[in-house]
């Protein structure tokens, strides 16, 4: 099974036999896959009942839980990394969710989908109709994301949170891109962070 | 349907004294037990499954009093979520009980039935006992130990006071400790027993009377708690009971059993004075009260289960108003806080605490995959 292209570079970039938190960890890809190939201890979260089970089923370790509840039991540095792809959009408060994430982990990986792709932007400004896109497949009544951000608005936030990005990536097409232009052109961003 | 094929129940004594929560000392412990599949040749397929309150060792086995299929025969078995071709699974009476491993009904040393005489006993005790079985049958560590209910709290007890006895330990509904509410339902029952005049005191063996009244109103009370609400109102509504000449029920403005519900609970709890000792409710109510790991262990749930190095599974049951689903939290908070490695799960199923016995799929799944 390939992974999708975030967190194939989030499972390149962990370091092997580390403790991992994967939060919204679904079915457990991410994990069967740093378990698999590097040896990792990693322990999930995810809201979706159906899939802790399926996660518990193929041996995996997942909590049923909510990020923006039940971060708060786990005790600081917990974890070699704290991993969140493509929920901080959903999250009630994504400020305090990262601000649980870098307690929780010495480093943290973070993935978001860039609302200020050039997509996003034609919908916007030629149809003045709320984005439906590949990344952004659901229409805004339906749509769990209740947080859009853009790549610039995240970088933002790290500042006033005051946390170093030690590295990003960017995707367009489910490709890596360069830097130069990320805001325009990238669909999605991985960080990799620390406090 | 393919069942296990159990050796028929066997006891042993205990070759040492088992030292017991309360300071008091139980000589010569016997304890009956049930064993399904094969030990494999390196001890390191066995699976203890300690049982719930009214339960015991018959697992997979058909009940010897009642006919009826082990309780738990719908999971253990050849190619069952507890597959008995690959695993040893062991099941035991816990002490206090009145299936063959000692408990008050059992003979005290001067030929006389213990009765109140046998010593209150704790969860802990009844793990004790079972730790001392695995001793006997030279099983170093479990590959792991599965319970639901009070068998669930055994498992926890087990991984907190015995942490290298097993590698993984699935606590399907059930608390680590027992709740102001859980206590009073269980005290209703108590009473319900010693009010009876045929408890006498307890002294009720071979005196050709025995608490039945109060055994079955206590059983009928517990029995409310086991299941939902929606699934009571599924199972009767407000519907009538046929009368025993075949005609149809309706209001009899008197006290008979009118509604299904009300001779359904009173079936439930007759049919329960057959197969249980009133005595052992009251020890073995009494020692799920008691229950509290974390008063156990300095006040702090975590430091429970700071020591042990095994897989955790908690599930629990949307349903369960007995042990909720909070409960389950709390013991899922404290194992993140102590950084054991815990799955934690609240499957959906109609049919409140007594869904960790009955079909839910689900279930099913959890057990088999945590197990791999």
């Amino acid at each position: 099974m390939t992974l999708r292209p975030d967190l194939a570079v989030i499972a390149r970039h962990v370091a092997p036999r580390t403790r991992v938190l994967d939060v919204g960890c679904g079915e457990g890809e991410l994990m069967a896959e740093l378990q698999a190939s590097r040896q990792v201890d990693a322990r999930g979260l995810e809201i979706d009942p159906v899939a802790v089970e399926r996660c518990v089923a193929r041996g995996l370790s997942a909590v049923q839980g909510n990020a923006d509840r039940d971060l708060a039991d786990y005790p600081d540095k917990a974890f070699d990394y704290a991993i969140l792809s493509q929920t901080l959009q959903i999250a009630r408060r994504p400020d305090l969710l990262l601000d649980e994430l870098l307690r929780i982990g010495t480093s943290t990986f973070v993935s978001f989908p860039n609302f200020a792709h050039w997509r996003n932007r034609l919908a916007l400004l030629w149809r003045g109709r709320m984005p439906v896109t590949r990344h952004l497949p659901v229409t805004w009544y339906e749509t769990e994301n209740i947080h859009h951000l853009t790549v610039r608005d995240f970088d933002e936030l790290l500042l006033q949170l005051q946390v170093t990005t030690e590295r990003r990536w960017f995707f367009a097409n489910d490709r890596e891109i360069a830097p130069a232009g990320a805001n325009w052109r990238a669909e999605y961003a991985v960080y990799l962070l620390r406090r | 349907m393919a069942t296990a094929r159990p050796l028929p129940t066997t006891s042993l004594q205990l070759p040492d004294p088992l030292p017991l929560d309360s300071g008091q000392v139980l000589d010569g412990v016997t304890i009956a037990y049930e064993t399904y599949g094969a030990l494999a040749p390196d001890c390191r397929n066995a699976i203890l499954v300690p049982h719930a309150l009214t339960g015991d060792q018959h697992l997979a086995s058909p009940h010897p009093i009642t006919g009826k299929p082990g309780w738990w025969v719908r999971m253990v078995g050849p190619g069952k979520p507890i597959d008995t071709d690959r695993f040893f699974v062991i099941c035991a009476n816990v002490i206090g009980s009145c299936m063959g491993s000692s408990g008050p009904a059992a003979t005290h040393a001067d030929g006389r039935p213990f009765a109140m005489r046998f010593p209150v006993i704790t969860i802990r005790d009844m793990v004790r006992a079972n730790v001392a079985l695995l001793d006997v049958l030279g099983i170093d560590r479990l590959h792991a130990v599965v319970g639901g209910s009070m068998g669930g709290m055994q498992a926890l007890s087990l991984a907190a006071n015995f942490p290298d006895r097993a590698d993984r330990v699935l606590a399907i509904a059930t608390t680590a400790r027992h709740s102001a509410q859980n206590i009073a339902f269980h005290e209703v029952g108590r009473q319900a027993i010693m009010a009876d005049p045929d408890w006498q005191g307890g002294n009720y063996y071979g005196t050709g009377r025995s608490p039945d009244k109060g055994l079955s109103v206590a059983r009928m009370a517990a029995h409310i708690t086991y299941l939902s609400e929606a699934g009571l109102t599924g199972k009767f509504g407000r519907r009538f009971q046929e009368r025993p000449d075949g005609t149809a029920g309706g209001r009899s403005f008197g006290f008979d059993a009118d509604f299904q519900v009300e001779s359904y609970l009173r079936y439930q709890g007759l049919a329960f004075t057959d197969r249980f000792d009133a005595n052992s409710y009251l020890y073995i109510t009494r020692a799920m009260d008691y229950f509290d790991l974390a008063e156990e262990h300095g006040g702090r749930l975590a430091d429970a289960f700071a020591g042990t190095p095994a897989r955790f599974c908690v599930v629990s049951f949307d349903t369960d108003w007995l042990y909720p689903t909070s409960e389950s939290r709390s013991l899922v908070q404290a194992l993140n806080a102590a950084a054991a490695p815990v799955s934690f799960v609240e499957l959906s199923a109609p049919h409140g605490h007594d869904s960790f016995l009955l079909d839910v799929p689900a279930l099913d799944r959890v057990v088999k995959g945590f197990l791999e």
